[in-house]
């Protein structure tokens, strides 16, 4: 998977500018294929940063190990080393976090900020191309709005680092997600992680058969009936294009492009990673079966009110669990909510994450974790410091596939990195520096260091600050 | 903790339950929290008829009454959530189990009183009192005059046994949400709300000619026209759900040209106007965690703005502003003190303001005597995510920590579809 990744990378760096118009190229022997393209590519390039040792605090590394009184030495954007003691360079700026936790950045695989920005009018509502149930040819980064001060509020109160923008939730395939990087910038490809794969939004129940009742599907059968009906042609194009493939690419024959089947094609290949919003137990397992029909894997179901009913087939398919610590009530499938549905498939071996879908709750998945802590601890499950700070760091950052960049606090990882005023599991607790690959992206303390957005400047008369 | 174990002791506690409801209750050893002073350390809460009948060090606890030992643990009152919709909405989009507005259509709703709809078998009670809040104001929302609420107590059979204050207030709107009322901006929705509380007084002093058809049209039905008139004298408030500075002014003009009592809800940008409403002695209803400009009506949101009211000396309740989680008001308070709000003012704004606020103070809000005996023994921190709450007493009676949510979370401790869905026959198996 990660090698398929880079290759695809380095071949799209490869041909950046042919393919564009493969039509009106002089023909060469061998088309550049169009799946290898990247388009929109990611311009981020992490700020500023000087060499900086974080010491005196409790080192949460969300690999395992907790260490009292540790140290933190970020370099050049990347964790340089972690322990009791390290030696820093000379020079390197000093963090004295004594009194104060420090761990990986917290990363969000579900929310809508940008593609939903505040103000949530109608001219920003961008999330749900609601016009066919089965959209796989959009892109939620082209809805992605840099300046929703949703993003700044997610970093200064919820430590978040990296997150998954997904479309919404209206359609049965609602197009790619696009994974982000939580810094300031003028473009969404200045925020886009490099390397993270792309995801898929797929949607179950009630929302899908909900939006589209006039003309269907209007039933949870016919849900799936439309999911199958995309994944029958999205088979039949990999085909043609894998054949071409074989076939040398012969340019005469190059096939027609279709912006909706190349993302499906590319989660059949196992290039684009499946969330998929679900709430109910028995979708979960319709939804497994659909997987399996069409050779594709369920990378984490989203929302999985009822992902506790089912944590053993969650384990068995290796499917992640996105789920939130109390939401509940507001519709039919949201109803069977256990406060100890985290704990419970964390109990089982699935991948538990919080997650927010909610610009608000993104600002606090700490404090959702501890909830659920509790919850655990009173059905019987104790969930460790170390266990639940992965709900947050590690187990998304493998949701996502970019597990192997962020997610803990070990050496070689990109330096995304939360100092805490006090445990990240008391709701007293606020981030009070939060360093992205090195870079001190906000402090607290220090007001120039503080992230404005365009949208909020001169927005409050002069006589209303305070 | 077993399924097993977790059934004998809600049947013990309902067992218990008519038997303790005329004997007493005392709560001895823990570290009081009365909300009417200092914090009381090792003390004894002694409740009697479902009445608090002593709180303090050393109350001699009588003979044969029922003991919860609270060494190590926090008291406080139970908590008072403002703004919910608990028996009004139970599942949010089924619109068969919503009773919380009348009409989308219809403007000015006085007359409605959520009473009669409320659900006292509404699965979010449990679910919520096993979270520590023990009373809370139930309210219809919608239009520019949405009808009346109650405060009710997360206990009872029937709406009676549960009813603390009914009405409790009349609740409105000003700003984005009731723009429609008034033609489709916000000066036409305030001349509406204008015009119907001038007729209602015109109506209280014509009644007579109103009833022989003698009289002009009203701007809204006579049920409505008397159901505003508790509001014009003074008995209840007017809630308005208000949020952009100059709407929470024009709500306090209102409040001023028709001598009436109002109360902000809602006010994103209250603290803008905290000066004015401290000089006016309006309360506001605040939902702490609230930051962003959600809309343009919410643009200067932030989440010192309970902290920021109490400075300037406003009475502020903390709310969720939610139903199914008015379960997490702990988290709003909490929230408030990590952004300025002193921990005791956070308590008391979940507890004796909301009781202050909405005029039950005489009965709830502290732990003092002859207040009824709504209380919760806490494992720790009433505030903090991973306290547990040990133990909660409404109307004197302890309640089982039961709710549907724990019920689902016991039935799926173990996977095997026999036991589960045949719980009874299960219960004679060993259990694998």
């Amino acid at each position: 998977m990660k090698r398929a990744l880079s290759a695809l990378v380095l071949a799209a760096a490869g041909c950046a500018h042919a393919g564009a118009k493969p039509a009106s190229q002089p023909a060469p022997a061998k088309a550049p294929a169009p799946v290898a393209e990247a388009p929109f590519p990611s311009t981020y390039r992490p700020f500023p940063s000087t060499p900086t040792v974080i010491r005196g605090g409790t080192v949460m590394t969300a690999a395992g190990q907790v260490i009292a009184g540790g140290e933190v030495l970020m370099v050049d954007g990347k964790i340089a080393a972690v322990g009791q003691h390290v030696s820093a360079p000379a020079g390197a700026a000093v963090v004295d976090a004594t009194g104060k936790f420090v761990t990986p950045g917290i990363i969000d695989v579900h929310s809508h900020l940008g593609v939903y920005a505040s103000p949530g009018v109608d001219a920003n509502s961008d999330g749900n191309e609601a016009t066919s149930p089965v959209t796989a040819n959009v892109w939620a980064e082209h809805s992605v709005w840099p300046q929703d001060p949703g993003f700044v509020r997610a970093l200064e109160n919820g430590g978040i680092t990296s997150l998954e923008i997904l479309p919404g939730s209206a359609n049965l395939i609602g197009g790619r997600s696009v994974v982000l990087k939580n810094v300031p910038s003028r473009t969404v490809q200045g925020m886009k992680f490099p390397g993270a794969p792309y995801g898929l939004k797929m949607a179950c129940g009630e929302n899908p058969k909900r939006v589209y009742h006039s003309r269907g599907p209007s039933t949870r059968m016919g849900n799936v009936a439309g999911y199958r009906a995309a994944w029958i042609e999205a088979a039949e194009y990999r085909k043609k294009w894998d054949d071409w493939e074989a076939q040398g690419r012969p340019a005469d024959k190059t096939p027609t492009r279709d912006l909706g089947l190349e993302t499906l094609a590319e989660v059949l290949r196992g290039h684009i990673l499946v969330q998929n919003h679900c709430y109910r137990a028995d979708e979960m397992a319709q939804m497994i079966d659909i997987a399996h029909e069409f050779g594709y894997h369920i990378r984490s179901f989203h929302h999985g009110v009822e992902a506790y009913k089912v944590r053993d087939l969650l384990a068995r398919e290796g499917i992640g669990a996105s789920l939130w610590a109390d939401w509940w009530g507001f519709k039919m499938e949201a109803l069977d909510e256990t406060n100890a549905n985290l704990a419970m498939v964390h109990q089982a071996g699935v991948r538990a994450i919080v997650h927010s879908d909610d610009p608000g709750g993104i600002q606090r998945l700490n404090q959702e974790a501890a909830k659920a802590m509790l919850a655990g601890r009173q059905a019987g499950i104790e969930v460790s410091d170390n266990d639940a700070l992965r709900w947050l760091t590690a187990n998304p950052a493998w949701a996502l596939g970019i597990d192997d960049k962020v997610g803990t606090l070990e050496v070689g990882k990109q330096a995304d990195v939360v100092v805490w005023s006090g445990s990240p599991f008391s709701v007293y607790s606020r981030p009070e520096k939060v360093f992205i690959d090195g870079a001190l992206l906000f402090d607290r303390l220090n007001p120039s260091r503080q992230p404005t957005t365009d949208f909020e400047t001169g927005l409050l008369p002069a006589e209303a600050q305070r | 903790m077993s399924k097993r174990f977790l059934a004998a002791a809600a049947a013990a506690l309902l067992a218990a339950a008519p038997a303790a409801a005329q004997g007493t209750l005392a709560i001895v050893g823990g570290r009081v929290l009365t909300m009417a002073g200092p914090a009381i350390e090792g003390g004894t809460v002694l409740i009697q008829g479902g009445r608090i009948v002593a709180v303090g060090v050393g109350v001699a606890v009588p003979a044969g009454a029922r003991t919860i030992d609270a060494r190590g643990k926090v008291v406080t009152p139970g908590f008072f959530e403002s703004a919910t919709q608990i028996g009004l909405v139970e599942v949010g989009n089924v619109d068969e189990t919503n009773d919380h507005r009348q009409n989308d259509d219809d403007h000015v709703a006085a007359a409605f009183d959520v009473r009669d709809g409320l659900n006292p078998s509404s699965i979010v009670i449990p679910v919520t009192r096993i979270a520590g809040v023990t009373t809370a104001v139930t309210r219809p929302d919608g239009g520019l005059i949405a009808g009346q609420g109650a405060i009710i107590d997360l206990t009872g059979v029937n709406v009676d046994s549960m009813l603390v204050r009914a009405p409790v207030a009349m609740y409105a709107s000003l700003g984005e949400a009731s723009k429609g009322a008034g033609g489709g901006t916000r000066a036409g929705a305030t001349m509406l709300l204008r015009e119907v509380l001038d007729d209602a007084r015109t109506y209280a002093r014509n009644r007579q000619a109103f009833e022989r058809n003698q009289f002009r049209p009203l701007a809204a039905s006579r049920l409505d026209l008397e159901a505003l008139q508790p509001v014009l004298a003074g008995r209840i408030p007017l809630v308005i759900d208000v949020n952009r500075a100059s709407d929470i002014r024009a709500a306090l003009s209102i409040a001023r040209e028709f001598g009436i009592r109002v109360v902000i809800s809602g006010g994103s940008e209250a603290w803008m106007v905290a000066d004015e409403l401290a000089r006016a002695n309006v309360p506001v209803v605040v939902k702490v965690l609230q930051d962003l400009p959600e809309t343009f009506e919410q643009l200067g949101e932030r989440y010192d703005n309970a902290a920021i009211l109490r400075r300037a000396g406003v009475k502020v309740a903390i709310t969720t502003l939610d139903t199914h989680n008015a379960r997490n008001i702990k988290q709003e308070a909490g929230n408030a003190v990590a952004n300025g709000l002193p921990y005791e003012e956070a308590l008391k704004a979940v507890t004796l303001y909301p009781a202050q606020i909405w005029g039950v103070a005489d009965r709830y809000g502290s732990l003092e005597v002859d207040k009824v005996a709504n209380v919760v023994v806490w494992g720790g921190d009433p505030l903090e995510l991973l306290t547990p709450v040990e133990h909660v007493v409404i109307h004197g009676r302890e309640v089982p920590l039961v709710s549907r949510e724990t019920q689902l979370r016991d039935r799926y401790l173990h996977l095997n579809d026999a036991t589960r869905a045949y719980p009874q026959a299960a219960g004679a198996q060993t259990q694998q």
